[in-house]
């Protein structure tokens, strides 16, 4: 009984400053910086996910009802690549860069140094709760930082799961799990940080960036938007709804941040587009989804009541062409496809984060670009299904988003040489592979000057010819400065 | 102030307007404003020192070498590198990934504002105007109100060499500044200090707007005991040049104080007596070298740092102020308190503090104890120190045997860390700065994984697996049913 009040004691801006002052200390005193720390730390995380995948599966299972296949591969798999990654490349990310130096300095050699920031705060979502929660923390601590991390409260499972994995496996001087909710990160956002890496929605983004304001500390906001799906004709249809498909309802029922929101296709193709759709749909799911156990459910009620009220707005409850049903008691929405709901209708102006899927249609495939720039706001990803090349280059050219996919949806977010964030509303700092390593080092830029070869015309007393001898040595021309020297120009 | 905040909003409607026309995005644009700047500075570079001068009291070769060259060392770089800088960069794939390919497309953000300060009112203005018109963005440059006759300079001159469509100058004080604040911008540019820094980091957050903030702190410079007399003058000159030669000292990246040990601080300050005179002269007024403090407001700021009687017992040189040209003549101070003002807050001006030590591996600590600089300068041949340094101190850049001269080095990023800001310029890392680096993937519709599509069973999780692993063999293995599944749990 007593241990159990004890740890309900609340957690707030005393703890908080705390747990930062005991992860200071242990950065000062040096524990993260050494290659050896960062590899058993990233080792274990690796044996953490080997030995405790049903622990996880059955976690995610609680929490969003998500398939064993999307979460041993989209969530563990891809953090075990992660580490992997990130142990194999270590010795080179550590290494200096050497820097060119030019004639304005020399002789000179520069280089620069990656170095921890110091104590990093990550505040991850509840959608790929374990994947979003540890993918930043291996950036981090391959980069040599120590790591405060805040789950998601609206994944609770997962949350708890973490608390008790990461304790067990990871050096708990230097990495700490943080639960709970609004309270709890306030706590957390006073204190003063030397990054603060944010996963989830604007409104929040908001919050936290002003609070890192205060201690001028940097930020990655990785939030969303509603990352629009052109689909041309004369493709391959079945292949490019199967991929959408994928994208959309098989990442977690449509509630990812690089889901296909919405689709726009020309007026004459977006019959064939339907029909399509529903026969994959029937392929995937069975003739009745509600019953298949391959779709995750909607997270939570305040989540399937912000969906049924897209749907059941006046004016879109009459496109829905496929799907619509919905279980209450088991928080299940079936994939839904509506046909050309009226542009200022919510779904059309929220970022849906669901199984709701509308189709726009347009005189001309041209045409959608400006429908996707007339939001005003950029996504996270854009999609275009293609084969004119032509297509392709103005997509590329017009549509700006965190990143472009063309004929497929979603497959960027597992290339490690690609950077991932977003743009505008979308966000700002990317990551992934070498670029998380990057988010949470600074590059300290190191100048070796020598004591030879001093320029006198940098020093009072002023004069002409100095003038003459600096306008040459600026311009990094050395005729001019052999010029200026003889007195010739 | 209504009716400006009412011609703002127009005014910033049209350039977004113009920016999604697609103007600014075109290679031949970026290259005629940049043509443009070079030819502003070309034809009113006599001008531009004329103002330096009045603002600050700068020398006009000190304005060449700290401004108007530089901007055109920029200004060649940037034609020079436009086209490399524009193109997509190749991105490379695992082979698994068949008939994919992946690029990454720099584009511009959008609309930038850049807020400038007054100490080097043309380069802290253009630098980063340079960067973002190389990247394609529309920009409005707010310059410093303190340093007024540059400020009017810019805003009656330039738009006279760009396309005043896109590019905006705004005069105005904080209360434009403040107006311009409640904009939507996709990216705000800010020089200036910490506590300015925080308030706009805090309007940006409201529209989630990226900031690159270059703020100031105090630059420690470590001296160690040098032998040869060459070095000794060489490092000398250097520090005196950093600390009293460009604009007095009122430069973020000044050496605002010095530590030394015990037993060469002597010699340290004979020198520098010996080498102050070389370079300024008997009456440094006399010699226009040593520019002005700003305004009175931080020429008496300054003068306060000194009021204190320990302080002022530890003035070993100089220390002569003149209210009314706003000059202070080239000072040492040797060991004020620590905790006096001059000791904790950024000087920014011509007072040089030398804080003296047991052992110059002391510097590190001392350094270490107080909020991270844009930059440490140490003068040394001791590889131990060195390693030392660059490993056990944090700070935006270092310089070895050199003071200020990393703002030259365009191959270098320049930025602070903690207190001194984040994000980073110069040469290609303004471009970078002002650009979004857009990740495309393109596929085939030719390869397809038939195993990532539901309905879900081991064999495609196993798949999978060897898949993302880049296991080759292990898929083979798993599709000639050889790989046995280590999974215990069903399937559902």
């Amino acid at each position: 009984m007593a241990s159990e009040v004890e740890k309900k004691a609340v957690f707030n801006a005393e703890s908080a400053k705390d747990v930062v002052k005991q992860l200071r200390d242990s950065f000062v005193a040096g524990k993260t910086k050494s290659y050896e720390w960062r590899r058993t730390q990233l080792k274990a995380m690796l044996k953490m996910m080997e030995e405790n995948e049903p622990q996880i599966v059955a976690a995610l299972r609680d929490d969003l009802s998500k398939p064993e296949l999307e979460s041993s591969i989209y969530e563990v798999a891809m953090l075990k690549n992660s580490c992997r990654l990130a142990l194999k490349e270590l010795k080179h990310w550590m290494m200096p860069e050497k820097a060119k130096t030019s004639l304005t300095t020399f002789p000179s050699s520069a280089e620069i140094v990656s170095e921890p920031l110091g104590v990093v705060l990550v505040i991850s979502a509840w959608n790929y709760p374990l994947l979003l929660s540890l993918d930043p923390v291996v950036g981090a601590i391959a980069a040599g930082n120590a790591i405060v991390l805040k789950p998601s409260e609206i994944a609770p499972a997962t949350a708890s799961l973490l608390v008790k994995l990461v304790a067990n496996y990871l050096d708990s001087s230097c990495i700490k799990v943080v639960e709970g909710a609004v309270p709890e990160t306030s706590a957390l956002l006073e204190q003063k940080w030397d990054k603060i890496f944010y996963t989830g929605n604007g409104r929040v983004a908001r919050i936290v960036m002003a609070a890192a304001a205060k201690h001028l500390t940097p930020v990655v906001l990785e939030l969303g938007g509603k990352s629009p799906v052109i689909v041309d004709s004369s493709i391959n249809l079945q292949v490019a709804t199967r991929r959408i498909i994928a994208g959309k309802w098989g990442c977690n029922n449509g509630q990812a941040c690089i889901s296909p929101d919405y689709i726009i296709t020309t007026k004459d193709y977006a019959l064939k587009l339907v029909d399509s759709f529903k026969c994959e749909l029937e392929r995937f799911y069975g003739k009745n989804p509600l019953e298949s156990k391959d779709l995750s459910r909607i997270v939570n009620s305040n989540h399937f009541a912000r969906l049924s009220k897209l749907l059941d707005e006046d004016n879109v409850s009459s496109k829905i062409i496929h799907g619509g049903e919905r279980d209450k008691t088991n928080l299940m929405i079936t994939p839904t496809i509506l046909l050309d709901v009226p542009q200022d209708s919510l779904i059309m102006n929220e970022e849906i984060f669901g199984p709701l899927l509308p189709i726009i249609t347009v005189d001309k495939v041209e045409d959608s670009f400006d429908v996707i720039n007339s939001s005003g706001t950029k996504p996270l990803a854009a999609y275009l299904f293609t084969n004119n090349k032509k297509l392709k280059e103005k997509f590329v050219a017009t549509v700006s988003a965190g990143g472009l996919v063309v004929n497929d949806t979603t497959v960027h977010l597992a290339e490690h040489t690609l950077p991932f964030g977003g743009v505008g509303d979308s966000g700002m700092g990317a990551y992934h592979g070498i670029f998380t390593f990057d988010a949470f080092s600074h590059k300290k830029p190191v100048l070796y000057r020598s004591f030879a070869g001093d320029a006198f015309l940098r020093y009072p007393p002023y004069t002409k010819d100095k003038l003459r001898l600096l306008q040459a040595l600026l311009a990094g021309s050395i005729l001019g400065i052999i010029r200026a020297l003889l007195g010739w120009s | 102030m209504d009716k400006f905040e009412k011609n703002l909003e127009r005014e910033v409607t049209a350039m977004r307007e113009c920016y999604r026309s697609g103007k600014t995005k075109q290679e031949s644009w970026r290259r005629s404003q940049l043509k443009g700047l070079q030819t502003f500075l070309k034809e009113k570079e006599v001008e531009i020192f004329r103002v330096l001068k009045q603002d600050l009291g700068k020398h006009y070769v000190e304005a060449f070498r700290d401004e108007v060259g530089l901007l055109r060392k920029s200004l060649n770089l940037a034609l020079k590198d436009l086209k490399k800088w524009m193109s997509s960069r190749e991105v490379k794939l695992p082979i698994i990934a068949l008939l994919s390919s992946a690029e990454l497309v720099p584009e511009p953000l959008g609309l930038i504002l850049v807020i400038s300060t007054w100490n080097f009112p043309f380069v802290l203005s253009l630098e980063p105007l340079i960067g973002a018109i190389a990247a394609g963005n529309g920009v409005v440059l707010k310059p410093s109100e303190l340093a007024p006759a540059c400020s009017s300079l810019l805003v009656n001159f330039l738009p006279n060499y760009l396309d005043s469509e896109a590019i905006k100058v705004i005069e105005g004080g904080p209360a434009v500044g403040e107006q311009l604040l409640q904009q939507k911008w996709d990216k705000i540019f800010f020089t200036g200090s910490a506590r300015v820094g925080r308030m706009i980091m805090s309007a940006a957050a409201k529209h989630l707007t990226p900031a690159t903030l270059e703020l100031g702190g105090k630059c420690p410079a470590v001296l160690d005991s040098l032998s040869w007399s060459w070095d000794k003058e060489v490092a000398v000159n250097r520090i005196i040049g950093a600390k009293y030669g460009s604009c007095a000292g009122q430069v973020c990246i000044s050496v605002d104080y010095l530590l030394v040990e015990k037993t060469f601080s002597s010699t340290v300050v004979e020198l520098m007596k010996v080498l102050i005179k070389k370079m300024y002269g008997d009456n440094p007024r006399e010699s226009h070298s040593v520019a002005r403090i700003i305004n009175k407001h931080h020429f008496l700021r300054l003068k306060n740092l000194l009021t204190d009687q320990m302080v002022k017992d530890s003035i070993v040189y100089g220390g002569s102020m003149d209210e009314d040209s706003l000059f202070i003549e080239p000072t040492i101070l040797v060991d004020p308190p620590l905790q006096s003002t001059i000791m904790t807050e950024e000087i920014f001006g011509p007072l040089l503090p030398i804080i003296t030590l047991d052992k110059i591996e002391d510097s590190i600590d001392f350094i270490n104890s107080r909020p991270k600089p844009l930059a440490i300068y140490a003068f040394t041949h001791n590889e131990v120190l060195r390693k030392r340094m660059v490993s056990e101190t944090s700070s935006g850049s270092v310089v070895f045997n050199d003071a200020i001269i990393q703002f030259v080095a365009d191959t270098i990023p320049f930025g602070g860390i903690g207190e001194s800001g984040f994000g980073k310029y110069h040469g290609k890392f303004s471009f970078d700065t002002f650009s979004h680096y857009k990740a495309i993937a393109r596929r085939s519709f030719l390869t397809d994984f038939w195993f990532r599509f539901p309905p879900w069973n081991n064999y495609k999780l196993e798949l999978l697996e060897t898949s993302y692993n880049y296991d080759y063999f292990g898929v083979l293995l798993v599709i000639l049913g050889l790989k046995k599944s280590r999974r215990r749990f069903d399937i559902n």
